[in-house]
């Protein structure tokens, strides 16, 4: 099993797909001659020609609008957005055609289109380029959101989507391209709708998903070392959500942290909180946590950035919490 | 207007108080300064003093009832006014655990003598700042116990009364652990109304004498608290930590004896053994420097010896609820009379009101005497943070032989020192305990 970068993982997806079916195309701001500005289409432009990898002009609404149409038309476009950012430019060729086609035209027409780039905050961008902006897409019917958070997912969830008949947004982290892990070599797909326990443990469910799952899995170790038992599960699919993986683990350990990278008010944190305490009550046996990003606009000063993000203690305390384990 | 009266921390270490009692009944009026209420704290019984010139409007603790430092435990505010509105928040606040033991849905209050036992401590409404941990109970008159749906439903399947616990989570919620602890026998719980009738006012110290058919066991738990608590705590970790060994030696106690009546005040009163033992004991310490110091613990495996210029004598004094040592201090440089005194006035405040930390604290030697029980002799835990205690029995009369051959009947007592190795080695307390047996045997020495 070759051990490669995020990057490395998603430019594979995307190569399999652009060869598997020749109705696959991707678009975007520099994605051909510039092998995009994070590098994920590296060699496609080559490979599949302009006519399959399209440089578009810096125009989110007119570029996102060019793949709705083009999914309508019968083609499979995969739209990267240079970040989610910039995609609030394309709120309304995504909320309001991407989502609604099927529905509106009771049938007529699918949208499979893939919207994909990195979100959720890097480094240095100051408060408008470092924006965890999920709950926008969360937020709507007929979208599907997908999270990924390990090379393998990345490789696997791209996939599923491209072949998704629907509209499905796809985050990635401008961090994790180059975050290595391990990839099955033969083809494999991720199903969208699945979450995955990356650890088991018996005392606390720690749920996340993306970015900060790594920072939660450290979180899961240090809890450990003081004797603690976490559960992390990574939800990997923000919508559909696996319900049911999230009620399975929180029956079994009675006690839930939800932790995110965006902010609190009406995110994915706040909606598992919700269903967990609608679905678990009985089971619950202290009211859930979140552990989000501050409620703030992204400080530019590093200390204040590192301060306003989910971090290792944050989660551990959030934990201790739940557990009646406060120091 | 109408505010909330908290516990507070009566001493730097005291994270929550047992109310002993309430000094003014609800409604009387107070000066700032006077004494609202007693507290028994980790350590001992504290004045809590009114902050302002008001009025008692609710007590919210009842005597007997424990609270965290920040519980709410009674409303105070001026003549005529009403603490319904600050009830009304309180019970927003928090859920309340059960008040077993009191009327069921009344205020925990109740003016005057309430009928809350001790134990199921029917506490502070609204600890507005849940206490970490192990929190007492607070208290929503009438509202159900706050319990997390997992231990409700736990109760539920293994058959605890979720309303008899106590709960360890944030403002007494009673959660997973508690039920759990409950089920497996080792239940923070408390006497449910079934075994405290309601109207049956009990109090601290009573036993009951459970009414149960000839033949059948019948168990009572009581939670300790407060000066119970300490007692065992400190007991222990003296026992568990200070390797004790003991030296016996018997004394003629005829001279100390006559002595005694010597000092005869012209009414007839006569110092007690005791007050004479601490003088001798004194005089006996300040020739054994090494007896009158104590082990320091100092951290990271460091330790030190601490020695003392002064004779502090504890004498340990049996309370209904426990025991106690007052300190008298100096005793080398103190009369016989002033010793008695000092020791009189303080068992008297111990039996009374209660001694302020300073007075049962620090004793660098300490006396226990159990010869008013007959007993003739008997070990004692040393009281730190002192290394030596002597347990004194009985002066009884014996047939002993005398120097020329004779054999007369004398009245002698039994001495046995208690001492901790680490500070006091077997032939330094032994050279302690012959030089004390001189003196009570030839207390004129002690002027010497």
């Amino acid at each position: 099993m070759a051990v490669i970068t995020y990057r490395e993982a998603l430019n594979r997806a995307l190569d399999e797909e652009l060869a598997r079916d020749d109705r696959v195309l991707l678009m975007g701001e520099g994605v051909g001659e510039c092998d995009g500005a994070y590098k994920v289409s590296k060699g496609v432009l080559a490979k599949y020609g302009p006519n399959r990898v399209l440089d578009t002009p810096i125009t989110e609404l007119g570029f996102t609008g060019l793949g709705v149409g083009a999914a309508m038309a019968g083609l499979r476009p995969v739209v990267e957005w240079m970040t989610h950012n910039f995609a609030l430019l394309a709120l309304d060729q995504v909320v309001n055609e991407a989502a609604k086609m099927r529905y509106m035209s009771g049938g007529q027409f699918s949208v499979p289109v893939v919207f994909r780039g990195p979100n959720g905050p890097a480094e240095y961008l100051a408060s408008q380029h470092s924006q965890a902006l999920e709950s926008y897409w969360v937020h709507v019917p007929g979208l599907k959101v997908v999270a990924p958070a390990t090379p393998a997912d990345a490789y696997g969830l791209l996939k599923s989507a491209i072949r998704d008949d629907d509209p499905v947004v796809m985050l990635e982290a401008e961090m994790m391209y180059g975050l290595k892990g391990e990839v099955p070599d033969g083809e494999f797909l991720v199903p969208i709708g699945k979450a995955e326990v990356r650890r088991p443990g018996t005392d606390v469910t720690l749920v996340t998903y993306s970015k900060p799952l790594w920072t939660v899995l450290e979180a899961a170790e240090e809890l450990a070392r003081q004797g603690f038992s976490a559960e992390v599960l990574d939800l990997r699919t923000l919508r559909p959500l696996d319900e049911e993986a999230i009620f399975a683990s929180v029956r079994k350990t009675n006690r839930c942290v939800v932790v995110t990278e965006s902010w609190p008010q009406a995110s994915v944190a706040s909606h598992v909180a919700h269903l967990v305490s609608r679905n678990c009550f009985d089971r619950l046996d202290a009211p859930v946590e979140l552990v989000s990003g501050e409620d703030v606009p992204m400080p530019y000063n590093h200390a204040l950035e590192l301060a306003a993000q989910p971090n290792v203690p944050k989660v551990v305390a959030a934990a201790r919490r739940v557990l009646y384990a406060e120091e | 207007m109408a505010e909330k009266l908290y516990m507070i921390a009566l001493s730097p270490t005291m994270t929550e108080g047992t109310l002993a009692r309430w000094k003014i009944p609800e409604g009387q009026a107070f000066k700032a300064g006077s004494v609202l209420c007693e507290v028994e704290t980790d350590k001992a019984s504290m004045d809590y003093e009114a902050p302002k010139d008001g009025v008692l409007l609710k007590v919210l603790l009842a005597e007997g009832g424990r609270a965290a430092v920040g519980d709410v435990i009674g409303i105070i505010g001026k003549a005529g006014e009403s603490p319904d509105a600050l009830l009304a928040e309180l019970s927003r606040v928090v859920a309340a655990p059960p008040q077993a033991g009191a009327a069921p849905a009344s205020p925990a209050s109740g003016a005057g003598p309430s009928p809350a036992s001790s134990a199921a401590a029917p506490a502070a409404p609204a600890a507005t700042v849940p206490a970490p941990g192990p929190s007492p109970a607070a208290s929503d008159p009438g509202g159900p116990a706050p319990s997390s749906p997992l231990a409700r439903v736990l109760a539920a399947e293994l058959g605890v009364d979720i309303r008899s616990l106590r709960g360890t989570g944030p403002g007494g919620r009673v959660v997973k652990r508690d039920v759990e602890a409950a089920a497996g026998g080792r239940a923070p719980a408390v006497p449910g109304p079934a075994t405290r009738p309601a109207a049956a006012p009990v109090s601290a110290q009573a036993t009951p004498v459970p009414r149960a058919p000839s033949g059948e066991q019948t168990v009572r738990t009581e939670p300790v608290a407060g000066k119970r608590a300490v007692i065992a705590r400190r007991l222990s970790e003296s026992f568990f930590t200070a390797p004790h060994y003991y030296l016996k030696r018997t004394v003629d106690a005829e001279r100390l004896l006559a002595l005694r009546e010597s000092l005869a005040d012209p009414e007839g009163r006569k110092p007690s053994i005791n007050a004479l033992l601490a003088k001798l004991a004194a005089a006996a310490l300040a020739r054994h420097p090494a007896v009158n110091a104590g082990w320091k613990d100092e951290g990271a495996g460091k330790a030190a010896v601490e020695y003392r210029s002064r004779a502090d004598v504890g004498l340990a004094v049996a309370l209904p609820d426990g025991l106690i040592t007052p300190v008298v201090r100096d005793c080398g440089s103190k009369g016989i009379a002033r010793i008695d005194e000092e020791m009189a006035a303080l068992i008297a405040k111990a039996k009374g009101p209660g001694l302020a930390p300073e007075e049962y604290t620090g004793a660098t030697f300490t006396i226990t005497n159990l010869g008013g029980f007959g007993v003739e002799e008997f070990t004692a835990i040393i009281n730190p943070p002192g290394s030596a205690i002597l347990a004194v029995g009985a002066a009884l009369a014996e047939p002993v032989a005398m120097p020329d051959g004779t054999v007369a009947v004398r009245k002698r007592m039994r001495l046995t020192l208690g001492c901790d190795h680490r500070v006091i080695d077997g032939a330094v307390g032994a050279a302690f305990l012959r030089d004390l047996a001189g003196l009570i045997e030839e207390p004129g020495r002690a002027l010497a």
